[in-house]
């Protein structure tokens, strides 16, 4: 016994003084990687569920477009009609093709034909502002669209 | 030079602690966005020439302004419509007619659905008054009836799913020999059933 104890005192402390430079470095790590979008979402942005869906690949190849009512703080203005939020702006659907063009015009040559836009539609939004986008997309021969939704089983929303 | 002795080591104990409630922070608060959905290609602006397709090809479905659905004149629920989608696309009515038969359809035949795949088309007029879920909905049943009826050959001819092998095709860390395969055996399962989704512009329906 007094052996063991006094081997013990022998052992010096494990320094824990590194611990903190690693955990910094993982999370400067996080930091630089997760993108936070600093657009701010000024519309309810509700996606519906589905399960037969695919993952949008390479983002540089996406362009957003978000609908749905104005948030609470901005409904009081704009009132709880449906909005498009181009950008960090809310717009009028006669913008959507310029601004989809200008998004076009910012990429490299060789993706431009690959572009896909991505609907961020609320489930609550009615089709008519949903197929007014679609129409304008379609005059600017932007054709592939995706339905951006959460993942889920959707009969299950029917309640 | 004695007081100095006297002060304390600063402990960096606690350093570790408050580094992992600010990584745990950032880990939670950074959502990763969705960017998962349902593909689709919309129709071009050119003017094509009408196509005469006979009415038993044409799977017509409505959705009215109170989200209600009605297929080929009949109200129907949600939960009906991919298992209607699948028995019209995978009718292979032509085998009565001894006209381009579908050798791989495992339908009825019923004379009065559609031919044959290649043929049959499914029409989605929405009013302009339906929400938004209910559509995406209804665009996700039809997805999942041709990915069934496209899992089921891609199994019978190539052992695999074809959700599964289109994965596969966009999965980055496929190599590119790979890829040329998939593509080639995707291509050959959308030929057997080419996915044929007309949608009217949605109109105010009385």
């Amino acid at each position: 016994m007094g052996n063991f104890r006094r081997n013990k005192k022998k052992l010096p402390a494990i320094s824990t003084a590194s611990l903190p430079d690693i955990v910094f470095m993982l999370l400067f790590f996080f930091m630089t990687v997760t993108t936070i979008k600093n657009t701010p979402i000024l519309v309810d942005n509700n996606l519906p569920k589905a399960d037969q869906i695919k993952k949008l690949e390479m983002k540089e190849r996406v362009i957003e477009i978000y609908v749905g009512k104005p948030t609470e703080e901005l409904s009081k203005v704009l009132g709880s009609e449906p909005k498009i939020q181009l950008d960090d702006r809310l717009a009028h659907v006669n913008e959507v093709a310029p601004y989809v063009l200008s998004e076009i015009a910012k990429r490299p040559d060789a993706i431009r034909n690959t572009m896909t836009v991505s609907l961020k539609v609320d489930k609550k939004v009615k089709m008519g502002i949903v197929s007014d986008i679609k129409e304008e997309l379609r005059k600017v021969n932007l054709l592939k669209v995706n339905y951006t939704t959460f993942e889920g089983n959707q009969l299950s929303q029917l309640q | 030079m004695a007081r100095n002795n006297e002060i304390p080591e600063v402990n960096a104990g606690s350093m570790a602690d408050i580094a992992f409630l600010l990584l745990i922070f950032f880990l939670v608060t950074a959502t990763i966005q969705t960017d998962m959905g349902l593909n689709r290609k919309l129709p071009s602006k050119e003017p094509t020439p009408p196509i005469l397709v006979n009415e038993r090809n044409i799977l017509r479905i409505v959705l009215n302004k109170n989200d209600q659905l009605m297929v080929e004149s009949e109200i129907m629920g949600i939960d009906e419509l991919r298992a209607t989608a699948i028995s019209f696309l995978d009718n292979g009515g032509a085998a009565q007619r001894a006209q381009e038969p579908c050798n791989y359809c495992k339908g009825t035949n019923d004379p009065a659905s559609s031919d044959n795949p290649s043929r049959a088309i499914i029409s989605l007029s929405s009013d302009r008054e339906a929400t938004y879920g209910t559509y995406v909905m209804v665009q996700n049943e039809l997805t999942a009836a041709y990915n069934t009826l496209r899992n089921r050959e891609a199994q019978r001819l190539f052992h695999q799913d074809f959700v599964e092998m289109e994965r596969q095709y966009f999965d980055p860390q496929t190599d590119k020999a790979a890829k040329k395969k998939l593509m080639e055996n995707i291509l050959a399962i959308r030929e057997l059933f080419p996915m044929q989704l007309s949608e009217a512009e949605t109109k105010q329906i009385q």
